[in-house]
């Protein structure tokens, strides 16, 4: 009786070790990043919202920072530490556990821009050579693969991100968004920011 | 006055002398009322999506490899998007940005832009995978007669690049040709294709990966 006892004890803990972090929200690792994301991880300003992001996005961010390429002022005050001990094996669970979580969109853009921000996102703007984002992000911004989701992420988040790009951020970051980025103006990123923050 | 007119005819050789020269320098692929520089910004804007050297890139759909294309090919499928007349039913996003890019480009523009991607050669894509490579190679060389399926160098050249209207294969997405064969009656609707429709329609789902892995490889 006490031999089995202590086999089933053993087999609890093997089975807790391998299995993934999903529905362990009360996990180490999970309320790492929950202390700043927020804890349906909807995001807490300047933290993103990582809920329903795409999985190999959230992984190749990790990554990013850990070695760190993506070298913002904030990824560099806070993510190069969070992430500096983290096994690539907990960056691919936590990656998992946050694409399932299901994201609420921020809405907090500006209304009046919004419908310049969507031509911009599905046409571009072909005489100044502004490409369609919607050629890599998707329909509804919902993103694809590593291509992130930008649907209902935070007006400020977005409108950073997209001015960071001409400022020399990220600069290894894989063709082509320094490029796109770059050309934009301080209206049209606006613009677009706001228009993603409304699309659910 | 005798004088005068040789004088402005003078004037006027040195300039034609002047303009001819500047011209000679200037990028031969620039086509006339084409700028270097206006090219080279369009050409940007193409790869932003196309990816680098126009070798493809995979956004949220396969974004197609432009480089190494025929002239004409690149040409008619351009004109294809302005006129409505290349759609694709089953993505209409992908038909709306290819109009909104082709219908501001002057014809000299298309021009000198199609004749820059044919002249690039990036190495292909990849990423395919390999162990069907054999399987396609013998679709492409003998094409698949039970099926009336003729051999694809037939038309598309030996070595798959390409010729006039029949576009390149070599070094084409993966993804790409899958989808494009797969769907072609809706990814293909405009009429200059149609000799295509058949041939899609008489492969199967593991002929069509098999043909488009061994292309996506070749340089």
């Amino acid at each position: 009786m006490k031999l089995l006892r202590l086999k089933s004890a053993v087999l609890a803990i093997a089975f807790s070790a391998v299995s993934s972090l999903a529905g362990h929200a009360e996990s180490h690792a999970i309320r790492n990043c929950t202390w700043c994301h927020g804890t349906s991880a909807q995001g807490y300003l300047p933290a993103p919202r990582l809920a329903g992001q795409k999985r190999q996005y959230l992984e190749n961010q990790l990554v990013g920072f850990s070695q760190h390429t993506r070298d913002n002022p904030f990824s560099k005050q806070y993510m190069w530490f969070a992430t500096a001990s983290l096994s690539p094996k907990t960056a691919h669970d936590l990656a998992i556990y946050f694409s399932e979580l299901s994201p609420k969109p921020a809405e907090d853009g500006n209304q009046q821009l919004a419908a310049m921000g969507r031509k911009i996102y599905q046409d571009g703007i072909p005489d100044s050579n502004i490409v369609a984002c919607i050629a890599c992000h998707g329909p509804n911004a919902e993103g694809v693969r590593e291509i992130p989701r930008l649907g209902g992420l935070e007006f400020s988040y977005l409108q950073r991100r997209l001015e960071q790009w001409g400022e020399g951020y990220n600069k290894t970051a894989m063709h082509p968004m320094p490029h796109v980025a770059s050309q934009l103006s301080a209206k049209q990123i606006a613009a677009l920011a706001s228009y993603l923050s409304f699309i659910k | 006055m005798k004088v005068v007119r040789l004088r402005s005819l003078l004037q006027i050789a040195v300039l034609a002398v002047a303009f001819s020269t500047a011209a000679r320098a200037s990028d031969e692929k620039a086509a006339a009322g084409v700028s270097q520089r206006d090219l080279q910004a369009k050409v940007d804007y193409c790869e932003t999506c196309h990816g680098l050297s126009a070798r493809g890139f995979i956004g949220f759909h396969p974004i197609p490899r432009l480089a190494g294309q025929p002239v004409e090919y690149i040409e008619n499928e351009l004109k294809g998007f302005v006129e409505h007349k290349r759609e694709n039913k089953e993505s209409p996003s992908s038909t709306n940005i290819m109009f909104n890019v082709g219908h501001v480009l002057s014809p000299a523009m298309i021009h000198a832009l199609a004749t820059h991607f044919h002249d690039l050669n990036p190495k292909p894509f990849g990423g395919a995978p390999k162990e069907i490579v054999a399987a396609g190679k013998k679709i492409f060389d003998d094409g698949v007669p039970s099926a009336d399926v003729p051999a694809c160098g037939t038309c598309h050249g030996a070595d798959a690049k390409g010729n006039g209207a029949f576009p390149r294969l070599a070094g084409q997405l993966y993804p790409y040709i899958v989808t494009q064969l797969t769907n072609w009656a809706k990814e293909r609707a405009e009429e200059n294709s149609n000799i295509m429709a058949p041939i899609a329609h008489g492969l199967t789902k593991s002929q069509i990966e098999a043909v488009a892995a061994y292309v996506s490889y070749l340089e």
